[in-house]
């Protein structure tokens, strides 16, 4: 059962990363792509998180899992937001 | 199990080698620059799913790769801004901003 | 599939590598050798060298990618085009740079097979006081090569400062940086350096036993001062300042005098005693994490600048 739910949640991860990596070459503008990748960032790495935690043998790497994911979370919003801000400050005067 | 996760690690590492296309392509600094962080978090993504075949070593890796996945984008638009240790909210955007659909292209 | 595994991570290794010589443009090839570094790790966990990989994801995403990047920056500013026409091959760097690859190819061809040192350190292990083999060739049996190679990062570092102005001398390390205040490159710089700093101290902690050490957790820990400086939020130290001083050379010297104190006992220069070999190490990894963030972390800062706000 738990195996089961490991394979879906993984398997749904891989799914995003490759939506996410689509997006990334098919949108196009940056703003759009920026969009598309931070659905990878967030939910592709989280249900690969998710579906990997449920194969830990302790709590110490479930909670390593977690501080893994969170940092992501916190390094894609921040990038995202900074390069949306840069590349519209970049085309401002050419 | 372990055959399934390294089956899917290896579809991670192929949509990073994907999305190196978009490096290679550019055209703007951004996009360049954005592809690169995708990597980062398929990279992640990878470690985590071979750390339960390698005595989940390979957290430790993830956790350092996650805590700096920022780091480098940081450095990006500090290096860009116009002295060299901006940020690029300080920048007033204005009104007359141009069509966003217009590519910034670094070369 | 743990073959077809390997063998995507060699073709992606090798792709990045090639892209970032063979590509035109000084920003393309930054970013892939960004990438290469991320690749890198991954590679080095497959191999099982967890204490290597530590090493590449801290150096690779932590500090090369910024020290590049700022380059990048000061060129395009300094001259308006870091991007050079292009002009050709240039013959005499081609040259010596095919000859410096063919020697290194011939070094690593003459090489003898590398025999994995199996039963001596399984034999000298539990003298050592740590169960990380690494640490214990690194802190013990070779400590020798550590403590010359903590120096050689401090020589490093002075070189560098010989590069700043006369004129500078009295400022402040680097750039100055600023940000928002209550923006999002200040929150990112509020948020992370907690969290980086645990991260540091535990990879030097756990380093005896496990996969860790001083120089991998002495790197999270200057990556950590980096984004708080990068960030605004503390004015880096000017070069006259002592306290800082003393943390450069805390971890050389601590090193050093527990040699000699092994040298005045009987132990022998750089030897323990059985007993307090453990503790010894730990003292002189953490010092020596102090320095090496310290020495880093103003490394990539770079020489002082003028234009800081007092």
């Amino acid at each position: 059962m738990i195996d089961l739910a490991t394979y879906a949640f993984t398997g749904i991860g891989l799914v995003f990363f490759v939506a996410g990596t689509v997006g990334l070459l098919r949108f196009p503008d940056v703003f759009s792509r920026l969009h598309a990748l931070t659905k990878a960032d967030n939910l592709g790495l989280g249900f690969i998180a998710l579906g990997v935690a449920l194969q830990a043998e302790t709590w110490r790497q479930v909670a390593m899992i977690a501080v893994i994911w969170a940092l992501a979370l916190l390094a894609a919003g921040t990038v995202s937001q900074l390069i949306a801000r840069d590349a519209l400050i970049k085309r401002d005067g050419r | 199990m372990t055959l399934w996760l390294t089956g899917v690690a290896v579809g991670v590492l192929c949509t990073l080698g994907f999305a190196l296309l978009r490096v290679w392509h550019g055209p703007g600094r951004a996009d360049r620059m954005m592809a690169a962080q995708l990597s980062g978090t398929a990279g992640v993504a990878a470690l985590v799913l071979l750390a339960p075949m390698q005595d989940w070593a390979a957290l430790d890796v993830a956790l350092l790769l996650a805590l700096f996945g920022a780091l480098a984008a940081v450095g990006f638009v500090k290096a860009t801004s116009s002295d060299g240790g901006g940020d690029p909210e300080e920048v007033d955007i204005g009104a007359d901003t141009p069509d966003p659909t217009d590519r910034n292209a670094d070369d | 599939m743990t073959l077809l595994l390997d063998a995507v991570l060699c073709v992606l290794l090798l792709g990045t590598a090639l892209a970032a010589v063979l590509g035109r443009g000084v920003f393309r090839a930054i970013v892939f050798f960004i990438v290469y570094g991320l690749l890198l790790s991954v590679g080095w966990v497959r191999l099982e060298a967890v204490n290597v990989a530590l090493a590449e994801a801290a150096i690779g995403a932590g500090l090369t990618g910024i020290l590049l990047l700022t380059t990048y920056g000061k060129l395009t500013r300094v001259s308006a085009e870091a991007e050079p026409d292009d002009a050709g091959v240039n013959l005499p760097v081609a040259l010596v740079s095919v000859a410096v690859a063919g020697a290194l190819a011939w070094a690593w061809s003459v090489l003898p097979e590398p025999t994995r040192p199996r039963a001596e350190l399984a034999e000298a292990l539990p003298r050592a006081g740590v169960e990380n083999p690494v640490t214990a060739v690194l802190l013990s049996f070779r400590a020798w090569d550590t403590l010359l190679e903590s120096v050689v990062l401090l020589a490093a570092l002075i070189g560098l400062w010989l590069l700043g102005r006369d004129e500078d001398w009295q400022q402040r390390l680097g750039v100055p940086q600023h940000a928002r205040p209550g923006g999002i490159m200040t929150s990112f710089g509020r948020v992370l350096p907690p969290v980086g700093f645990l991260v540091g101290v535990y990879l030097v902690f756990i380093g005896a036993d496990e996969p860790g050490g001083a120089f991998q957790g002495g790197t999270v820990l200057a990556a950590v001062g980096l984004v708080a400086a990068l960030a605004g939020l503390i004015q880096p130290p000017r070069i006259g300042q002592w306290q800082w001083h003393a943390g450069l050379v805390l971890g050389p010297l601590v090193f050093l005098l527990a040699g000699v104190a092994g040298a005045l006992s009987d132990s022998g220069f750089l030897g323990y005693p059985e007993a307090i070999a453990g503790t010894a190490i730990l003292v002189i990894e953490a010092a020596l994490a102090a320095s090496i963030a310290v020495t880093l972390a103003f490394l990539v800062i770079g020489p002082p600048e003028k234009g800081h706000r007092e």
